[in-house]
């Protein structure tokens, strides 16, 4: 391009020094524009990913300076049960919350969609839990689940539907159970708010067009609001997967790990190995093992993305 | 095929009435344009056969069941949209076969009549492609191959040419002309071009601020328009408008502005010294000695005609020629308006004044 851009210099002008050649380059010009953000990157995104995956090769702790042990870490973790039951953990969080957060979002964006008196503030309100601070409404929820004072095992109480209060936090199913609920709750305004914008480029033509053509509401959703919704699914459920597989805060401050490790993510675990304990490379090897998971899970939404022929296709008007 | 009665209907949004009652008779058919300018509630009131508005009051029946309270699936109607509203993750072969999907028709039978309207249309080739891979008037010929599949009762057609550019938009027309000398299903188009609506129609429906000015077939319409508002917008240029007053002395003549005399046929009974709105076309100026004295302003030939801007009487009218007069700006002329083909309005209600 600067070939083109550039027009050669005439024989007259060839006396002119290298470094005013170079300052009318403008490929170096262009470099120069571009170092901030690739300074920016490297040194917040690509540096920390590549010293955590060369922790992982070492037996580093922290004060002391590690040596390269190859994959040590790697295979002590193969034998490790507590680090299996945090993958395992760790899929059965982002399942089942995310696919909740899906279809909750779903339905409230096709709620929030429909016209009803005060739209605009029920929509403002839908994204109060994306706002608070997460640590905020984990201690909340922390409250909420308390084994003493839990408002729900209170009014359960009162009602007298239970006898005794419900160990929310200190029993693993229910463990189980609260922090992918307080996910949730945190995750779906985010999804229910970008697809209602997703909801909101849908043509009302094509909603009459079909109503003519014969179509239920459910046949409208079915065949035209879905199939128009693909591409904007697959976008917030990758984001929503992301997130959620790589959630630590929620846990940290409603459980951390426990009971008996039963909602160890694998983020928290890698945290309580490197810096509680000081492991730094084995921490660091639990960390890198969710690579190839958020791989796997961008993987599917690109190759998800890239089948809708119908988005593609030349334009010719 | 049926019959489309429409009794006075009238549509308000909240306290805001936008059709005033409107009684318009559709014959099985027939295709009927409704025109009229924006906001003159033709497009409302297409909506309203269509089924996707409430009608306020009034009836509208197809064939001889009252629809007002019919589901838009069971009116039997098919309606092209202004915009196409084609699925734009179909193809155009789904995208026509959908309403007998929805029907559960066999994929044999949707195939069928896929084809068959694909044929009519000459959209075979296409069948596979997307809407996004097709250009406007292809398109357009989607939407209308939707509607034909169907083998509705009704077409309805919602500006349908609106969107697509000038020397498309007069092939488009003829082709949905044809399609329905070939079908003649009864159809209903909207449209705010009169050109559109003059070539196309059997009947025109004049709608103006939520009312009918005037029905009729094309030519009644340019020939008797039944008022000043019906008069000035059908036909282009628009008809020229003077105002003035009646005068009967032995001949009835018409006193133009700044006491310009005008030709008058007959006058209306017991007129002299009336108020009146003098219309002309165009193309009814002739050049001769006993016509009015014009200044020519501009002079626009197209080849096949030529517009000249000329003040009578200090009013600014158009006039069409087709012969080949040699005009130049400041030229003094006389331009005769043909007696028989002149136009006179009341002055306040825009009425129509002679025969």
């Amino acid at each position: 391009m600067a070939d083109v851009a550039i027009p050669r210099a005439k024989p007259q002008m060839s006396e002119a020094s290298a470094w005013t050649q170079l300052k009318h380059n403008r490929n170096w010009l262009g470099f120069w524009f571009m170092v901030p953000a690739m300074a920016f990157l490297i040194f917040f995104l690509a540096y920390p990913l590549g010293l955590g995956i060369w922790l992982s090769f070492t037996d580093t702790r922290i004060g002391r300076v590690g040596h390269f042990i190859g994959t040590e870490n790697y295979e002590w973790l193969w034998d490790d049960s507590i680090f299996w039951l945090s993958v395992f953990n760790t899929l059965l969080y982002t399942f089942v919350a995310s696919a909740l957060k899906f279809a909750v979002g779903l339905y409230l964006a096709l709620l929030l969609n429909e016209h009803m008196p005060f739209k605009a503030m029920l929509r403002a309100m839908v994204l109060i839990p994306f706002i608070v601070p997460t640590v905020l409404s984990a201690l909340a929820f922390w409250w909420i689940f308390d084994s003493q004072f839990s408002i729900i095992s209170w009014s359960l109480k009162h009602l007298g539907l239970i006898s005794q209060n419900i160990n929310f936090l200190g029993d693993t199913t229910w463990a189980r159970i609260c922090v992918i609920f307080a996910n949730i709750w945190r995750g779906v305004p985010f999804v229910a708010i970008t697809l209602l914008a997703g909801l909101q480029t849908v043509s009302p033509s094509l909603y009459e067009a079909a109503t003519l053509d014969g179509a239920t509401r459910w046949q409208n959703f079915r065949y035209i609001t879905y199939p128009l919704l693909t591409p904007i699914i697959a976008v917030v459920m990758t984001f929503s997967v992301l997130f959620t597989f790589t959630d630590f805060q929620l846990i940290w401050a409603m459980t951390r790990g426990g009971p008996v490790n039963a909602t160890h993510l694998m983020a928290t675990l890698s945290y309580q190995r490197a810096i509680i304990a000081g492991q730094l490379g084995e921490g660091a090897a639990i960390s890198s093992a969710m690579i190839p998971f958020l791989l796997a899970a961008i993987m599917v939404s690109w190759f998800g993305l890239q089948r809708r022929k119908w988005q593609q296709g030349e334009s010719n008007d | 095929m049926s019959s489309v009665q429409i009794r006075d209907v009238r549509k308000s949004f909240g306290n805001f009435e936008v059709l005033h009652g409107v009684t318009i008779p559709i014959e099985d058919g027939q295709f009927v344009v409704l025109v009229g300018p924006s906001g003159c509630g033709k497009s409302t009131l297409l909506r309203m056969l269509a089924g996707l508005e409430n009608i306020t009051s009034g009836t509208i029946s197809i064939g001889d069941r009252v629809v007002n309270n019919v589901q838009p699936k069971e009116r039997d109607i098919a309606m092209v949209f202004q915009n196409y509203a084609l699925y734009p993750h179909m193809t155009v072969a789904e995208n026509m076969g959908f309403s007998l999907k929805l029907r559960n028709a066999s994929s044999d039978e949707i195939n069928k009549r896929v084809k068959r309207a694909a044929e009519i249309l000459a959209l075979s080739p296409l069948l596979d492609r997307y809407p996004r891979q097709l250009s406007g008037g292809q398109r357009q010929r989607v939407a209308m191959g939707r509607a034909i599949v169907r083998d509705p009762q009704v077409f309805l057609f919602d500006e349908p040419l609106s969107n697509l550019d000038a020397k498309l938009r007069v092939a488009m027309r003829t082709e949905i002309k044809e399609l329905h000398q070939r079908l003649k299903t009864t159809t209903v188009y909207v449209t705010h071009d009169q050109i559109e609506a003059m070539t196309m129609a059997d009947k025109i429906v004049v709608m103006h601020d939520g009312i009918v000015e005037q029905m009729g077939t094309p030519l009644e319409l340019y020939d008797k328009p039944d008022n000043q508002f019906v008069a000035g917008f059908i036909g282009s240029p628009a008809m020229n408008f003077l105002k003035g007053h009646v005068r009967v002395n032995g001949v009835a003549t018409f006193e133009g502005p700044n006491g310009v005399k005008l030709p008058l046929k007959t006058a209306p009974t017991a007129s002299d010294g009336r108020p009146a709105v003098y219309g002309v076309r165009p193309e009814h100026f002739t050049i001769a000695d006993d016509g009015a004295e014009a200044e020519i302003i501009v002079v626009e030939p197209t080849g096949s005609e030529t517009q000249v801007f000329a003040k009578v009487g200090g009013e600014q009218v158009v006039a069409v020629f087709r012969e080949r007069h040699q005009f130049n700006p400041g030229d003094k002329v006389r331009l005769k308006p043909d007696p028989s083909l002149v136009h006179l309005f009341d002055e306040a209600t825009g009425k129509r004044l002679n025969a």
